[in-house]
């Protein structure tokens, strides 16, 4: 199909593949949304909900969360340019601003032929090959030269994304530096089969011998969530969280790429501990392009039979596993959010508790854990405790995936025992005259060389994966920044705090940033920070002050310089006045 | 047997098993600031005004169960700061121009910034653009006046059954929508005997050719503020 032809596929259809089933209402707006051009007209929305016998507000209350969908037109090539701090160090700016003076179209507008958008987006995960950009959820890596040059003769010559050079659209796997987990070469099943026939307490015994902690940044004990949800009354359910949406995170990218298997076995084995049948990839929007990849993957383990109903030829072991995409929404990586998402609704956090592991999808009992958690457990049982628990320190065990991006010679993803220091890691990429780093993605920490001793563990310094370098030629308020503009942007806004308090930040911030901020900006971001951290729903609003805290605490003389003696307000009398002075003909 | 207790600053209330904080509260005559709660709905917990510290850590009272043995703390100058800006940041988020609104001396908001003593808006103001949907013949919709509690929504929905309101976009951007394809509340089936006619907290749904209907001092809430309204002291009870 042509970029520019219309759909071909009715709304009924699309419903009948999706069963009319309102719990897909979010994966029924994208294939919907993908037939009519990329949006969603309003008789579309009509139709669905009468479709599926849901308010027609809702569903369009739906459609208007996430970013990825669209309720007005936007161009039948729809570019979204990356834009966390690393790719605009990396050029993100110069390419949306090419893209669109090359393509004859503003920054979020459309081209009066409909042809093409572009816009900025949240961090793609592509940082380690930035700057790279999404054109109708495929991923285009390394925008710059040559390439930016292909994309937009594509565009101009209105060639079907399928018809694109390939070489434009390969993501490299970025791997620097393989541990045990990485250069595994699990077969399929032989995890699975290791645990297979054990009781359940034997399974229990490795997890908690293991001591394996989630992956996503919270550390919580494995053993305790699988059990909780094994002993929990109702049929389970296994949610695998690849809604990779820290900036600056990508490890779960390549686990997706390069191996899939060893995730879908890690959640196989979850199924067969808590006797779950059903399970769940929430892959990130963004991530569109791994689909096709884990769908195929999938049928693969069907057709070996380590999927499916009788799975390994044991009787009553059923489990199979459904790809959900997501649409551009960062608050969906909270697990309640991403349940809600996974349901067909906003992605809104839920009240806790109580928690998922007894009322998670549908009020089932649910585990949700990391794509690395579940190819790491996959991992421990194919290699054993003893194998395990030779890595890591004793609070934190086994190795950890890195993200590293920004000003490193060696941008990528690298795999270390928990326990390395930051230090060893920022020798390990080639970073050099290093200001900052941003471990663990703008909700995490923003660390001084002072603290560059510290060691990657939970009991130390957390890394759920992202690992940003700045190095003295970067300017760190541009840093907190673009995190508070992030937050801002990717804030649910149901509660108060984090809907307005995010937003009151931002303006705070550009403030200081353009140098008329004073103490009055400080006072307010203390406050900000005081209140976003005890009032807020969900963890997004509570750490969303991390960014801008971490910079006010630990970088007083780069702050110091930027702050104006006196206050200044920030509206500007002679610039508001400009457009009038022109309208008298007191300036040309 | 004794009734479990906790104490709210310093007072031992005394609850029914499954009862939030916020509720015990009020049962027990003392208030605790709050405008997304409503005693006929179940707790929302987004307006955040509620928070109080439980054994020390802050969070919502209309979402926190009761528990015995409790220590809660309230009345602190800390939460009250917090309150105060939060309701400030709920003012400057829409357009508030109490003076003019009908529901002047009956909106929750205004009685809580007048209770937290609330006199600046503190942040800067948004001035969103928000169109006002004037399309039905008997009631008037002023979305500038959103706080986005959700009460007409759960009271379409749950009380109703209708489905009138919904939530669209997010962050700041968030704002209430109706059950139509044009978009006008007309194209709906809201009418003026629904429960989520009279829910809300705010001036957004009214009626119309309705309004300064009583002189200020008989304003429902002169007469009888919210804290009056639980403590038992308004001038009519």
């Amino acid at each position: 199909m042509r970029a520019d032809s219309p759909g071909v596929r009715s709304t009924s259809d699309i419903l009948d593949a999706h069963r009319g089933d309102p719990t897909r209402l979010v994966q029924i707006l994208r294939d919907a949304q993908r037939e009519c051009g990329n949006w969603l007209p309003a008789r579309v929305i009509t139709e669905i909900a009468a479709g599926l016998g849901l308010p027609r507000a809702r569903v369009e209350g739906v459609a208007g969360f996430y970013a990825f969908l669209h309720l007005s037109p936007v161009g039948r090539f729809r570019v979204l340019v990356s834009d966390n701090i690393t790719d605009q160090f990396a050029g993100s700016r110069e390419v949306a601003g090419a893209l669109c003076r090359r393509l004859g179209v503003k920054r979020g507008r459309v081209r009066s032929d409909g042809r093409v958008s572009v816009d900025f987006t949240s961090c793609t995960g592509l940082c380690d090959q930035a700057p790279a950009i999404l054109v109708n959820g495929q991923a285009v890596p390394r925008v710059t030269g040559m390439r930016l040059d292909a994309v937009v003769r594509c565009i101009e010559a209105n060639l079907p994304l399928e018809e694109w050079p390939q070489d434009l659209l390969r993501v490299d796997d970025g791997v620097r530096q393989a541990g045990p987990v990485l250069s595994a070469t699990l077969a399929p099943g032989e995890a699975l089969k290791k645990m297979l026939h054990e009781p359940a307490e034997r399974v229990l015994a490795v997890l908690e011998g293991s001591k394996l902690r989630g992956r996503g940044g919270a550390g919580f004990s494995v053993a305790t969530k699988w059990n909780t949800c094994r002993l929990a009354p109702n049929d389970c359910v296994v949610v695998c969280n690849a809604d990779e949406g820290e900036p600056g995170t990508f490890k779960d990218r390549l686990l997706l790429m390069r191996h899939a298997d060893h995730v879908f076995e890690g959640m196989t084995i979850a199924a067969r501990f808590t006797g779950a049948t059903a399970g769940f990839v929430y892959l990130r929007g963004e991530y569109e392009f791994l689909a096709p990849h884990l769908r195929e993957v999938l049928h693969q383990r069907r057709a070996a039979k380590l999927l499916g109903t009788s799975i390994a030829g044991e009787r009553g072991f059923d489990f199979d596993i459904d790809v959900h995409l997501g649409a551009g929404a960062y608050v969906c990586g909270e697990e309640t959010a991403l349940l809600e998402s996974l349901e067909g609704k906003r992605g809104v956090p839920r009240h806790k508790p109580p928690f998922p592991v007894t009322h998670g999808y549908l009020g089932r009992p649910t585990v949700v854990n990391n794509v690395e958690t579940f190819a790491d457990a996959a991992w421990l049982f194919a290699n054993g405790l003893d194998a395990w628990g030779a890595l890591g320190t004793p609070q934190s065990s086994g190795t950890k995936l890195l993200s590293v991006a920004g000003d490193v010679e060696r941008p990528g993803i690298y795999e270390v025992p928990w326990g390395t220091t930051l230090r060893e890691v920022l020798t390990l990429a080639g970073a050099e005259r290093t200001k900052a780093v941003q471990v663990g993605g703008p909700s995490a920490e923003l660390v001084p060389p002072s603290m560059f001793d510290r060691r990657l563990a939970f009991e130390d310094l957390p890394c759920a994966g992202a690992i940003a370098v700045f190095n003295d030629s970067r300017d760190l308020l541009d840093v907190v920044v673009n995190y508070a503009h992030f937050f801002a942007h990717e804030s649910c806004g149901f509660c108060t705090p984090c809907r307005v308090g995010t937003h009151v930040a931002t303006r705070s911030l550009d403030k200081l940033r353009r140098g008329q901020g004073s103490q009055s900006e400080l006072n307010e971001l203390n406050t900000l920070t005081r209140l976003l951290r005890d009032t807020s729903h969900c963890g997004l609003g509570a750490t969303a002050p991390n960014g801008w805290r971490h910079y006010l605490d630990r970088f007083q003389d780069d702050l110091q310089r930027r702050l104006s003696v006196e206050f200044q307000p920030a509206f500007d009398v002679e610039k508001a006045l400009a457009a009038a002075r022109v309208a008298r003909g007191d300036e040309p | 047997m004794t009734r479990p207790t906790f104490t709210l600053d310093g007072v031992a209330i005394s609850f029914d098993e499954g009862q939030t904080i916020i509720e015990a509260a009020r049962k027990a005559g003392v208030f605790i600031p709050f405008l997304c709660a409503h005693p006929e709905f179940p707790a929302h917990g987004s307006c955040r005004v509620c928070t109080v510290l439980v054994n020390g850590r802050a969070m919502a009272s209309c979402t926190t169960k009761a528990a015995d043995g409790q220590v809660v703390e309230s009345n602190t100058a800390a939460l009250t700061r917090d309150r105060q800006a939060l309701v400030q940041m709920l003012f400057v988020e829409g357009n508030h121009f109490c003076p003019g609104c009908e529901k002047s001396g009956a909106c929750t908001l205004q009685s809580l910034g007048k209770d937290l003593a609330v006199t600046s808006a503190g942040f800067a103001h948004e001035s969103p653009t928000r169109p006002v949907d004037a399309s039905h013949p008997d009631i008037l919709l002023d979305f500038n006046r959103c706080i986005l509690c959700e009460l007409c929504v759960r009271a379409s929905s749950d009380v109703d059954k209708k489905d009138v309101f919904a939530l669209s976009g997010r962050g700041l951007d968030k704002h209430l929508i109706v059950n139509a394809e044009s978009g006008r509340l007309a194209d709906t089936g809201m009418a003026t005997t629904d429960k989520a006619m009279s829910v809300c907290p705010v001036g957004v749904i009214l009626w119309k050719r309705r309004g300064f209907a009583d002189p200020i001092g008989k304003r429902p809430h002169d007469v009888e503020s919210p804290r009056q309204r639980v403590e038992g002291k308004g001038k009519t009870s």
